[in-house]
């Protein structure tokens, strides 16, 4: 897409200083998102997936440091104003967390925290507000909505909450929605709805979507563009497809076929990634995969290795030119 | 993979407490405290019980640096002695309903249904019976003893902790490494001393943090009421109780007793408070 | 002796939930299944599917309200307070959640060699010390880890120190909970090979519950599907995964992500609509039927059997019918 971004994050990194040193959760990472782009990013435990959304919202934990730009459509959201960064949240960028009884509150019905946002950043009175929660719900596809208005979230199903978080996060039409990990908590067919309903959201309401998640097999079903992290770095940028089919680093190559398939041939053992995920508060110098990598060298231990692009709309983060493999243990 | 050195709870323990200086001062103003108490009589050439008719009712002087009291005895050399029998008592009594506590509690929450019901009814009922009555039955049963103390105290303390174990252990019992270990056959009696009550030191080490001011001060009231240690011992209470009497001719028998009692009683609530902080797991993350 | 490590008939664990109401929560109805010996049973579902509970049944860690679940010639589920405790020496489990399993005030070395001390006092600590390390080493622990906390470990150490005591005393039977759900992507097929590594030199029979297909696929011989407690299919690996019977395997095996954009993009389908009922409430005859695509009258009033359909055990009305197209 040549249109201007609509995000343009720069050098994003975010530390939190404490008496043992600062643990770094994100280390100048830099993208950028197109009107109505699906965005996935791809990372593990200590990635910074998280810290990169609520980097985006300013919601990071108190002592948080950041450094860098994230400029939402010129205007620069580090170090902003709460007033700015509150008038950008929710009505600009809207987020849907992870678990759906937590970003609910369970003492009040599910009308009056979707009209809440509604009456808040729209204004609308109440009888309107009301109305347009209908709307909400049925486009995210919630049967009976009247009914639905009125129950507390404990008596709906995880699905039919994630759908309530997602209807309250389009409450303001946002240009921008973001979702951390949307579909974990939720059983297998209740993602492939959830799944159906972003992508169906996408292309009704033109919001770009960053989706954030552990899953190469989500990513697979809706992102165009993928971004994978590690330790805190992006390690690998691409379009889903070259992504899949032509993976140039060696922790994106050894999660894809680490993971079993549901048809094709049945491996003796799975091809895995050794070692464990990385600690942000103990990171090694150098690149922060390289105790676990098959084709670390020399180089991999002295600086981290920046981002390189090796195809158009292809960067990596490595040093290693050769063929990769990835061992079995 | 490079990981940290392994630390101890006991270490982070430690750990957390260098991080609360109120918790730290009070810790070491009771060491201090408890150093002079137990080195401090054996520096001075008084005797805390002898008698000495010519020096009565002295204020405090370079001789004796707190005073006499009505019988001319010592009254710096008596209050640490006081300070003695008080911490004793405090921390021995303590101890002795901790340990009852403990196992009373953590029996109850584990076992369940009727057995707790019933434990725990009489823990209920032993909390109605009158404490004071109590002791004064004992008194004139038994005679002044100072073992009656011992017993006295010791039988009431124990009820609170029994109760907060047992809600401890009843929400240790949902977690997933006690169901481990009873996919292991671990048997009650094991489980209790191996699982359950590691798991709660934390919680017993804080009350029992607490509880030792609230014994220290049962037995300063008893005192008081002229139930508690009998001449010539004294605790800090009987040493308040004595000083109560001669408040308007010899404010000097009173005021030390009473603010090294506040005193001690005021740190062990703080230290009390610092490691109940230092030991929440969640309070780190 | 059978061939099989563990034959169930009829399980069924039904919860009084507490509340005035005379509630109940019918967690499995009616399950029966073998697993043959040195063979691996996957057992999937989705929330709901009672799975879980089934586990923990067959282990005693709840009770069931009715079924027969024979191991080593005896029943399981009517053992006494005695004999099954001896019987646990044969029969354990590892959990979901790895480091919530793990007693967090123990060490390491305590925590792998408490079953000895349970089932082995004869041992002293030297001895018990040598088998430790051991097993360790065979899980893929070092040395050096015998002294640490549960809470310095990853998720994926933490599983190993659970493997490990789990099979301290060689168990005829691994009952294992979700064994993979909870670790990081990157982890999950390292401890996935583990455990078929160590069913092969152990020669174990492992119960293998999961709600990830793809892991049951490569980890297991055999599969069962179970839906609100109740089995839908049992089928060979290769026969249910290429050739599902039930409608509500195929809804399932179709709303896996592919993790390939063309082809996930290329499939068509709209998902399985509607979701999972309330235990308390299970719909009348088929429980699957209020979501089931093909879905008749009589699926409401007749509990379908469990037939057999080629190499399958398919709990469907309509399973085998020529023609019939999901």
């Amino acid at each position: 897409m040549s249109s201007t971004p609509l995000l343009k994050i720069s050098e994003l990194s975010v530390g939190y200083p404490s008496r043992a040193g600062t643990t770094r959760a994100l280390d100048r990472v830099s993208l950028d998102l197109s009107p109505g782009e699906f965005l996935g990013i791809v990372g593990e435990s200590g990635s910074g997936k998280t810290q990169l959304l609520l980097a985006m919202l300013g919601l990071n934990a108190q002592g948080a440091q950041l450094a860098g730009s994230i400029s939402y459509r010129g205007h620069e959201l580090v170090g902003a104003s709460q007033r700015t960064l509150a008038s950008v949240r929710g009505r600009r960028i809207g987020m849907i967390f992870q678990d759906p009884m937590t970003a609910l509150n369970p003492y009040l019905t599910v009308g009056t925290q979707v009209t809440e946002g509604l009456r808040l950043h729209q204004k609308l009175g109440r009888k309107a507000a009301w109305r347009r929660a209908i709307e909400l719900l049925e486009a995210v596809q919630i049967p009976e909505p009247e009914r639905r208005l009125g129950q507390h979230p404990h008596e709906l199903s995880g699905g039919m909450r994630q759908r309530i978080v997602i209807a309250m996060a389009l409450i303001c039409e946002p240009d921008i929605l973001l979702a951390d990990e949307p579909t974990t908590a939720l059983d297998v067919t209740v993602q492939a709805q959830i799944l159906a309903l972003l992508r169906e959201l996408r292309t009704r309401t033109r919001a770009a979507i960053v989706l954030v998640t552990h899953d190469l097999g989500v990513i697979a079903e809706v992102a165009d563009r993928v971004l994978v992290m590690y330790a805190g770095r992006v390690v690998e940028q691409a379009g889903v497809e070259e992504l899949f089919s032509s993976a140039r680093h060696p922790y994106t190559l050894g999660l894809r076929r680490s993971i079993a398939e549901l048809d094709g041939p049945l491996p003796e053992r799975l091809p895995s990634i050794g070692g464990n995920p990385p600690n942000p508060a103990a990171l090694p110098a150098g690149c922060a995969f390289a105790p676990r990598c098959a084709q670390a060298f020399e180089r991999c231990l002295g600086t981290p290795p920046p981002l390189v692009s090796v195809a158009p709309g292809h960067a990596r983060a490595c040093y290693f030119e050769g063929k990769l493999e990835v061992s079995a243990p | 993979m490079t990981q940290p050195p392994a630390r101890t709870p006991w270490q982070q323990v430690r750990a957390q407490l260098y991080q609360r200086p109120l918790a730290l001062s009070a810790l070491l103003v009771l060491v201090a405290i408890i150093l002079v108490a137990l080195l401090g009589p054996l520096f001075s050439s008084y005797n805390f019980a002898t008698p000495s008719w010519n020096e009565i009712y002295q204020a405090p002087s370079l001789r004796h640096w707190l005073g006499t009291d009505a019988l001319g005895r010592d009254q710096l050399v008596r209050i640490l002695w006081g300070c003695r029998i008080s911490l004793l008592v405090g921390v021995a009594a303590s101890l002795v309903s901790v340990i009852i506590g403990v196992l009373w509690g953590a029996t109850a929450g584990y076992a369940g249904g009727t057995a707790d019901s019933m434990m725990m009814r009489f823990v209920d009922i032993l909390y109605t019976v009158p404490f004071i009555p109590l002791v004064i039955v004992m008194t004139v049963l038994f005679g002044r003893n100072f073992l009656l103390v011992f017993v006295a105290i010791g039988a009431v303390s124990w009820l609170d902790i029994a109760r907060i174990v047992r809600g401890q252990t009843l929400s240790l019992k949902q977690r997933e490494f006690i169901e481990a270990a009873r996919a292991l056959g671990v048997r009650t009696p094991t489980m209790i001393i191996r699982h359950l009550v590691p798991n709660l030191i934390g919680v017993v080490i804080i009350y029992a943090t607490l509880t030792v001011p609230t014994v220290i001060l049962f037995e300063a009231f008893l005192s008081f009421l002229g139930l508690g240690v009998h001449a010539p011992l004294a605790s800090l209470g009987s040493l308040v109780s004595d000083g109560a009497d001669h408040l308007q001719s010899q404010p000097y028998l009173l005021t030390a007793p009473a603010v090294l009692l506040a005193l001690i009683i005021a740190c062990f609530s703080y230290l009390g408070d610092g490691l109940r902080d230092a030991l929440d797991p969640r309070a780190h993350h | 002796m059978s061939a099989a490590a563990l034959e169930v008939r009829d399980l069924t664990v039904r919860f009084a939930l507490a509340g005035g109401r005379h509630r109940v929560l019918q967690a499995v109805t009616n399950v029966g299944f073998t697993l043959p010996r040195g063979e691996t049973l996957g057992i999937v579902g989705e929330s709901g599917s009672g799975k879980s509970t089934i586990a923990r049944a067959l282990l005693r860690l709840v009770p069931a309200s009715a079924g027969v679940a024979r191991f080593r010639g005896v029943d399981l589920l009517a053992l006494e307070h005695e004999p099954l405790r001896a019987m646990r020496e044969h029969l354990q489990i590892i959990f979901q959640d790895p480091l919530a399993s793990l007693d967090p005030r123990m060490r390491v070395a305590q925590i792998i060699e408490e079953p000895l001390l349970e089932f082995r006092p004869r041992l002293n600590a030297q001895a018990r010390r040598t088998l430790v390390l051991a097993m360790m080493e065979r899980v893929g622990l070092l040395h050096s880890h015998l002294n640490r906390y549960p809470h310095e470990f990853s998720g994926g150490q933490a599983q190993r120190i659970g493997i490990a005591r789990a099979l301290m005393l060689e168990p005829e039977l691994l009952v294992c909970d979700e064994p993979i759900s909870a670790l990081d992507v990157s982890i999950k097929s390292q401890i996935a090979n583990l455990l078929k590594d160590l069913q092969k030199q152990l020669h174990l029979s492992v119960l293998f519950i999961a709600h990830d297909l793809a892991a049951v696929r490569f980890s297991c011989e055999r599969v069962l599907v179970l839906y609100l407690g109740r089995v839908m299919e049992i089928a060979p690996r290769d026969a249910l995964f290429s050739a599902p019977h039930h409608p509500y395997t195929r809804a399932l095996l179709q709303s896996v992500p592919i993790p390939d954009p063309r082809r996930a993009r290329a499939r068509g389908g709209a998902p399985l609509g509607g979701e999972i009922p309330s235990p308390l409430a299970p719909p009348s005859g088929c429980v699957f039927r209020t979501r089931c695509p093909i879905a008749e009258a009589r699926c409401a009033e007749q509990v379908p059997e469990l037939r057999t359909v080629g190499d399958s055990k398919v709990a469907c009305h309509r399973a085998g019918e020529p023609g019939l197209n999901l």
